[in-house]
């Protein structure tokens, strides 16, 4: 899609990044310690913690991924946000106050505190790196989607762009910077997250979404031999006719612009239902319904055909209350666009169809885990693979972890944790309104899943969007720093001076964190670049997979079972990462980036964690039996 | 050498007490949460049926464990601050 640049939008965005360096600035100069640097100091105040705990958390993933997610499949998208929230019930119960007892700047630290074992340095902070760099790429790619409609610039910019930011955040003030920026950013997500679910509750349901919107028209086809030859407006000409199983799609011509239809056969007689397109042709050039990119004829869609309410047709609700909107949604029909790509000639050709999908299969799962009509074995254990990853993921992520070291007390760890569950809770009970908000206010760019937030608010004023694309930009901001303040802490903390034992002065420590966070920063944009096309909440869930595999069993184990040993927590990092990695590598949407089929897939899972987390504990405590604990 | 935490920490005799409200309070979110999953893969039609205020079981019971988990959470903190203040007399915040 091609999206028009504002002048609102540059000055905000802009305004937005000149807060948050100014905010840098101020705070570097505070910066002395190794203790300020990776912890703030551990003198934050709860509340603050509280808020930049959501900051960091309320990912690109949460924001763009989750709302594009819901606005696509519609409930199946809200099953990650109920997984991530109740992560944080594992946080806050059994990882908060023993975790910041524990340790001191990284999860490294905790781990290791009862031990002096070189494996579990060397594993963990390993094992923080990849885990935080499988976080960063869905971030990176998330800027990249989101500075091209809003400034105008290719993808690859904006990903040096975030990257450049995020690295001169880390690299001057580490983590006193890093928690006002999460902070400031995780206020202001939830505030006009709030603003733009009670805009789209005070509209309403309305079978045409606004004044702008695409009107989808039908035409009735002649069928000879069941080949459509002619369609009742003479204005168009039928060019051709392609077959994918049942479906029957048609080519038509009008004034020198192609366009791709849907045979229907269910009324009498049959009509052409109008679909969009995205043509590539032999020799590269790519058409949008017909047309170049810059013709701007490839519009965003997602609109409701039939809204019951008490049992009677309407053509809007007039404004609703939460409950009722959800009720309305239920009882309403939905017009869905499904992809389907296929082979005309030398073209490519991929159609987004009208697929009219009853609310209550909206407000349920099953659009994209199959749990009821077309499940299998598979897809079922693919879904409790899911939501056992999200639920064990959260409280083993390196970057949350290391936040309860910038507190001055455990109470403070808890206080900050239980305003975080609150703050995330709510942003994510309005995830459901933000994203069958915009499947049926025409906010789904079919080409991008991850813009449906931002073009919703597109759709009550160009000011709305530009503020909400900054503050997903500064949300991008936010959790990016506090990755790369992680992964800095791995390479500069605990390889660098605890396992090569390297002798640091203060500033020396603080300056070797400085330079893997540049390093580290590069690291993310070179990837961010090259997984452009990768779905953002996907990539999302495999970091929690991860985490939950290889560093959940060990923190666990260490502060519930008294007979783990620090062989123990090395092999169980190192079985649970390799194990979840090898089981993504094999999986078969990794298949399909390969090029290869994906029922090929020697495992047919998505989400490692169902063999993966299990496999890191047995190790752990069989590891532990045949082991002697050293130090207790 | 061990590693020690970034802010020195007071002595806090409340540790078993919270450690076990924790694990229990964990046990009942676990269990809700897991009849969530065990639905959705077993009977996943269930989740389509009305329940309360017009709502499905899916939004009721996905908000629910949302909301359950802040509820739990102010639960879990009243007790361990009272725990906190009844053992350890001279920790202040």
């Amino acid at each position: 899609m091609i999206y028009t640049i504002s002048t609102p939008a540059i000055v905000i965005f802009v305004f937005f990044v000149l807060a948050v360096l100014g905010l840098s600035f101020y705070f570097a100069r505070k910066t002395k310690s190794a203790s300020g640097y990776y912890a703030a100091g551990g003198q934050i105040h709860w509340a603050v913690n509280g808020v930049a705990f959501a900051g960091d958390y309320l990912s690109a993933a949460s924001f763009l991924g989750i709302c594009g997610m819901i606005a696509f499949y519609g409930y199946d998208g809200f099953l990650y946000s109920i997984g991530y929230l109740a992560g944080w019930v594992v946080a806050l119960f059994l990882v908060a106050e023993p975790l910041k007892r524990l340790g001191k700047y990284t999860f490294a630290d905790a781990l290791d505190a009862k031990f002096d074992s070189r494996g579990i340095k060397l594993t963990a902070a390993i094992s923080t790196l990849v885990v935080s760099i499988f976080y960063l790429i869905p971030q990176m790619v998330g800027a990249g989607a989101l500075v091209t409609p809003l400034l105008g610039f290719p993808h690859w910019v904006g990903v040096i762009m975030v990257g450049s930011i995020v690295i001169f955040i880390v690299a001057t003030a580490g983590m006193t910077s890093t928690t006002y920026v999460q902070f400031i950013k995780g206020g202001l997500l939830i505030v006009f997250s709030v603003i733009v679910v009670f805009l789209v509750l005070n509209k309403g349901i309305n079978t045409k979404p606004g004044e702008n919107y695409h009107s989808f028209i039908t035409l009735n086809a002649v069928l000879t031999d069941g080949r459509v030859t002619a369609v009742d407006d003479t204005a168009y000409a039928v060019r051709g006719q392609l077959q994918s199983g049942d479906l029957v799609f048609v080519q038509l011509e009008k004034a020198g612009l192609a366009s791709w239809w849907k045979l229907s056969r269910n009324s009498e007689p049959p009509i052409l239902e109008e679909a969009l397109s995205i043509v590539v042709k032999k020799n590269g050039d790519v058409l949008y319904n017909g047309a170049p990119k810059e013709a701007r004829k490839f519009f965003s869609v997602g609109h409701v055909k039939q809204i019951l309410i008490d049992g009677q047709k309407v053509e809007a609700t007039g404004p609703v209350n939460p409950f009722e909107f959800t009720e309305a949604i239920e009882s309403s029909i939905v017009i869905r666009f499904t992809k389907i790509v296929l082979k005309n000639g030398d073209d490519k050709v991929t159609i987004f169809y009208q697929n009219p999908t009853p609310g209550k299969d909206i407000m349920k799962p099953g659009l994209y885990y199959k749990l009821d009509k077309g499940s299998t074995f598979w897809t079922r254990l693919d879904f409790i693979s899911l939501m056992l990853a999200l639920f064990l993921g959260t409280s083993a992520l390196p970057h949350i972890l290391i936040r309860y070291y910038t507190v001055p007390s455990q109470r403070a760890a808890r206080k900050s944790t239980i305003v975080a569950i609150m703050a995330i809770g709510f942003f994510y009970i309005l995830t459901l309104y933000l994203g069958t908000g915009a499947m049926i206010n025409g906010g789904l760019d079919l080409e991008s899943s991850n813009m449906s937030a931002p073009l919703l608010a597109k759709t009550f004023g160009i000011t709305l969007f530009s503020i909400i694309s900054a503050i997903a930009f500064a949300t991008i901001l936010g959790t990016v720093s506090g990755l790369i303040i992680a992964a800095s802490g791995a390479v500069a903390h605990d390889l660098l001076d605890k396992y090569l034992k390297i002798k640091m002065t203060e500033t020396m420590k603080v300056n070797y964190g400085r330079m893997a966070a540049v390093g580290v920063g590069i690291v993310a944009i070179i990837l961010g670049i090259l997984f452009q096309n990768q779905n953002v909440n996907f990539l999302v869930g495999l970091a929690f997979a991860i985490a939950a595999s290889a560093n959940l069993p060990a923190i666990l184990m260490l502060l519930f079972w008294k007979r783990t040993t620090s062989k123990g927590i090395t092999w169980a990092i190192s079985v649970g990462m390799l194990a979840s990695l090898l089981i993504i590598l094999l999986s078969p949407t990794l298949y399909e980036i390969y090029g290869l089929p994906a029922a090929e897939a020697p495992i047919p899972l998505q989400n490692p964690g169902i063999i993966s987390i299990p496999l890191g504990f047995i190790t752990l405590i069989a590891v532990s039996l045949f082991t002697k604990r050293k130090t207790v | 050498m061990l590693h020690e935490p970034a802010a020195q920490l007071s002595k806090d005799h409340s540790i078993q007490k919270k450690a076990k409200l924790g694990i229990i309070m964990f046990i009942v979110y676990l269990v809700v949460y897991s009849g969530f999953v065990v639905i959705g893969t077993l009977w996943p039609r269930l989740l389509g049926v009305e329940s309360l205020f017009g709502q499905n079981l899916a939004v009721v019971y996905g908000m629910g464990l949302i909301i359950l988990a802040a509820v739990m959470g102010l639960i879990y903190n009243y007790f361990c601050t009272r725990y906190e203040d009844e053992m350890n007399k001279e920790e202040a915040l």
